[in-house]
């Protein structure tokens, strides 16, 4: 009956939307990964060559480490300060979860360039971090926070928080509350109760927080190009800059596959992670 | 006696336990959402600057940034380039999403899950690797830069917002109400149009007014679908910003930030926005 909904075959509306993202999204990412492999653009060699150049540079070495290692910080500096405000929305009374709601989804639909832009303005300089610095006298001169990796940090960090907040809300929405009351009444305390219950059972929201914070910091581009300046190197900016300013197009091919592994890698073992966490919830 | 004084030292320490927690979660909590809001309050003020170069706090009031934008037309065309590509994308994945979801929605088949998985990739895979596959693969086609294949760029990495929300809606629905429309013997296309997408269609709106955002404010992909005749607003806001910090940037965003707001208080009111984006 089910099947028939909308006779006569239907699984076939699914099929220009799987035509369009194959001609325009597997294709391309396949002749990308073919271009990562040859020499020359058009050759049919297969070489490996081009990875063996990106690994014996100690610099593009620095650049994936640095890459992997922010992508690290900002998701644990996520986990840290997201999960608070998580907690209270889920706990909130009705009439604040309208403020909470826009105070929280804000920051993610406005513009990431505006977002940035006001981290040059807060890190600048003369920014506002500056500004009270000095006003407070604690140092004379400005310090330097623009184009430093604890800059870029901090930037991705604010950026990256509502995508770790949604998922965790989703899951502390599915808890039965009679568990923490349980609990209270069997004599476990607060902070007992969140680490014993509360927290294990979010862990399902919290490792897909992780993984798309951890995903879309490592492969963002406009914060740390700008907050980064020229100074601060970062895989998707070193793509850039071979593939546009050097044109090197078979190079960035292959940095972007290594790139595409990393955050595979990462995604299949927070997903397996994931999976089993969910069935320790069920 | 000692009794008594073990049953108040517990107490005490219950009331302790239960403050902390309070504390640390609420002060975190505080302060996260201070610094969420920051960066976007700041710039609202740094728009109003009256000074000639970015400092704050600003020295004084003046409208002279946003006074500064009319004189801009490298601007406005990037905008009118944005919102021309973002309508299309979000015209194209409306169609292609609803579609297809659908058709996801009808069947427990195995190719459901492999459809959903190449749906959602372009979320969590760099966009940065996808726009130079996508213009290695048009370059070796032989197709030229222009708003068309911006567009279909766009799509790939908009579609997953709305698959899911439509998806969503679809769920929840369930069949029984499809189904009795099919019994009662109304062909499949007026189900469809007269049951079945007035009852999805908050789920096809929010999703629809993610893809434009997305869309919107892209710079990975564009940066390379783009070129000169089709410069989007974004990549002209980041260019003003990291070579020499234009303060007519601060005047944009604030434009922007207050039309996000305002949307986003519109959708909210049409299709409770934050119910599919808390639920997702």
């Amino acid at each position: 009956m089910t099947a028939k909904l909308f006779a006569p075959r239907e699984w076939q509306l699914a099929l220009p939307l799987a035509i369009f993202l194959h001609l325009f999204y597997v294709a391309p990412l396949a002749v990308l990964l073919a271009s990562s492999f040859q020499t020359a653009p058009g050759e049919p060699s297969f070489t490996l060559a081009q990875y063996g150049q990106f690994f014996q540079d100690a610099v593009n070495r620095k650049v994936l480490l640095d890459t992997f290692w922010l992508g690290v910080q900002v998701t644990l500096a996520c986990l840290l300060f997201g999960y608070p405000v998580a907690y209270v929305y889920a706990n909130a009374p009705a009439k604040w979860k309208g403020i909470l709601t826009f105070l929280i989804l804000l920051p993610l639909l406005t513009s990431s360039v505006v977002r940035t832009f006001g981290w040059v303005v807060i890190l600048g300089r003369q920014g506002l971090v500056n500004s009270l610095l000095q006003g407070l006298g604690i140092t004379q001169e400005p310090i330097r926070l623009l184009f430093t990796h604890p800059g870029v940090a901090i930037a991705m960090t604010q950026i990256q928080l509502p995508f770790m907040v949604l998922p965790i809300v989703a899951s502390l929405s599915q808890i039965d509350p009679r568990l923490a009351a349980a609990s209270a009444s069997l004599g476990g305390g607060a902070w007992r109760t969140f680490w014993k219950i509360t927290f294990p059972l979010t862990l399902p929201g919290i490792i897909s927080g992780c993984l798309l914070v951890f995903a879309i910091t490592v492969s963002s581009f406009v914060t740390p190009s700008i907050i980064g300046g020229g100074q601060i190197m970062y895989m998707p900016t070193l793509i850039y800059q071979q593939g546009v300013v050097l044109l090197n197009r078979s190079f960035a091919a292959t940095i972007s596959a290594i790139l595409l592994a990393m955050v595979l890698i990462v995604v299949f073992a927070l997903s397996n992670l994931g999976q089993k966490s969910r069935d320790y919830v069920h | 006696m000692s009794t008594t004084t073990v049953r108040a030292s517990s107490g005490q320490l219950d009331k302790l336990d239960r403050l902390s927690f309070g504390w640390v979660m609420w002060g975190i909590a505080i302060f996260s959402l201070i610094i969420l809001s920051l960066p976007t309050v700041i710039v609202l003020i740094a728009s109003f600057s009256s000074a000639q170069t970015l400092r704050f706090p600003p020295t004084g009031f003046s409208l002279q940034w946003y006074l500064a934008l009319f004189d801009y037309p490298e601007l406005w065309s990037a905008a009118v380039t944005s919102l021309q590509a973002a309508l299309w994308t979000t015209l194209i994945c409306i169609v292609l999403g609803v579609c297809a979801s659908l058709a996801m929605a009808g069947s427990r088949a195995r190719w459901v899950a492999a459809m959903d998985a190449l749906v959602m990739s372009p979320l969590a895979l760099p966009g940065i690797a996808v726009g130079l596959g996508i213009l290695t693969y048009f370059s070796v086609l032989g197709v030229r830069l222009s708003l068309v294949t911006l567009v279909l760029s766009h799509v790939v990495i908009c579609i997953p917002y709305l698959v899911r929300t439509t998806l969503a809606s679809l769920i929840q629905l369930g069949t029984s109400l499809r189904e009795a429309s099919t019994v009662l013997g109304a062909s499949p296309a007026y189900t469809f149009f007269h049951v079945t997408l007035p009852l999805i269609k908050q789920g096809v709106i929010t999703g629809g007014f993610m893809a434009f955002l997305t869309s919107f404010d892209n710079i990975t992909v564009s940066l390379f679908l783009s070129d000169a005749r089709t410069e989007v607003l974004p990549i002209r806001m980041w260019s003003m910003i990291e070579n020499d910090l234009d303060v007519r940037a601060a005047a944009i965003s604030g434009i922007l930030i207050v039309a996000t707001a305002l949307l986003m208080v519109l959708m909210e009111r049409i299709s409770g926005l934050s119910k599919f984006l808390v639920k997702s």
